[in-house]
């Protein structure tokens, strides 16, 4: 399978998530430059952390817009897998792929730290490899990362199974609504999250817990 | 045309930028501050103003978050 790893301008961390698409036997992963819509016949998309455009004016406000998300947005309504990490969560909550949004943490620091993440929902093309109260060990790294939506669609998403991630053992860094690490739409196929998977699939650095993730998106696909 | 949009919090949303501004001030000397919220100002000179609504919802603001204002001046 062919994975592809979006990288904007200010993106820092697209070369962990190739090694980390890659730890999927026979995978190959590729980069998606923003400025060139052409996908390159990728199976899943993986948007990135980093500090896109310099996060000027407003967390993944600018990186909406650039070619590539238009070609992400159409492989997305299309029933594409896509995973946004940090940044690339944000970015995704910006073009309206997934619900809510990321604000400042509560407590204004840049929090880089290992937190406890627990899988809530296997029924997402990132998480199917996994068993349902899953506990994961992956990094978090972020100053923009309180998740938020507001009352109505909170309890709405609740309801569907939308919370795919929730930080686990007293661990939400950033004041998250109901401990949210991370959610899905309502098709299942978007995901985003805060924690850093790409950087959990080596036990030499810390953990190894987020390799399931990657080799849940080989998982169902008919032309691995 | 000139034109400032104003681009706040939205009531009810914790601007954690305002608690601290309004935690710094009384370290200053400067009493009696409460309520302080941090936004940001977007100031542009446009041709057709009828669009500004739209660049707001579009790209200035986020209106889950945010609230906008938007003033004009010849």
């Amino acid at each position: 399978m062919r994975f592809g790893v979006v990288q904007f301008p200010g993106s820092c961390d697209e070369r962990d998530a190739l090694a980390a698409c890659e730890t999927v036997d026979g995978a190959e992963a590729v980069i998606l430059w923003h400025r060139d819509a052409d996908l390159k016949d990728v199976d899943a998309i993986v948007v990135p952390g980093g500090f896109s455009f310099g996060d000027y004016l407003r967390v993944g406000a600018i990186a909406q817009f650039s070619p590539v998300m238009a070609a992400v947005i159409a492989f997305a309504n299309n029933g594409g897998p896509v995973v946004g990490i940090c940044n690339g969560f944000q970015v995704l909550c910006e073009t309206g792929l997934l619900p809510g949004a990321l604000l400042p943490n509560e407590r204004r620091r840049f929090i880089c730290r290992q937190v406890d993440v627990e899988v809530c929902s296997t029924e997402t093309p990132f998480t199917r490899a996994c068993t349902a109260g899953d506990v994961l060990s992956i990094p978090s790294k972020h100053q923009t990362g309180r998740y938020y939506a507001p009352e109505a669609l909170l309890e709405q998403m609740e309801a569907d199974g939308q919370v795919v991630f929730r930080y686990a053992n007293d661990s939400n860094p950033n004041g998250s609504l109901n401990d949210i690490a991370g959610v899905c739409n309502t098709a299942r196929n978007v995901v985003g999250l805060m924690p850093h998977p790409e950087h959990a699939v080596d036990a030499r650095t810390g953990s190894d817990d987020a390799l399931a993730l990657f080799a849940s998106l080989a998982q169902g696909l008919t032309h691995v | 045309m000139k034109a400032q949009v104003l681009i706040r919090p939205k009531a009810g949303i914790l601007d954690p930028q305002g608690i601290a501004v309004e935690q710094a001030l009384p370290a200053l000397g400067f009493g009696g501050v409460s309520n302080v919220r941090v936004g940001r100002l977007v100031e542009l000179d446009v041709e057709d103003p009828e669009q500004l609504d739209a660049m707001c919802q579009k790209l200035l603001a986020n209106p889950l978050i945010e609230d906008y204002e938007v003033l004009t001046s010849s």
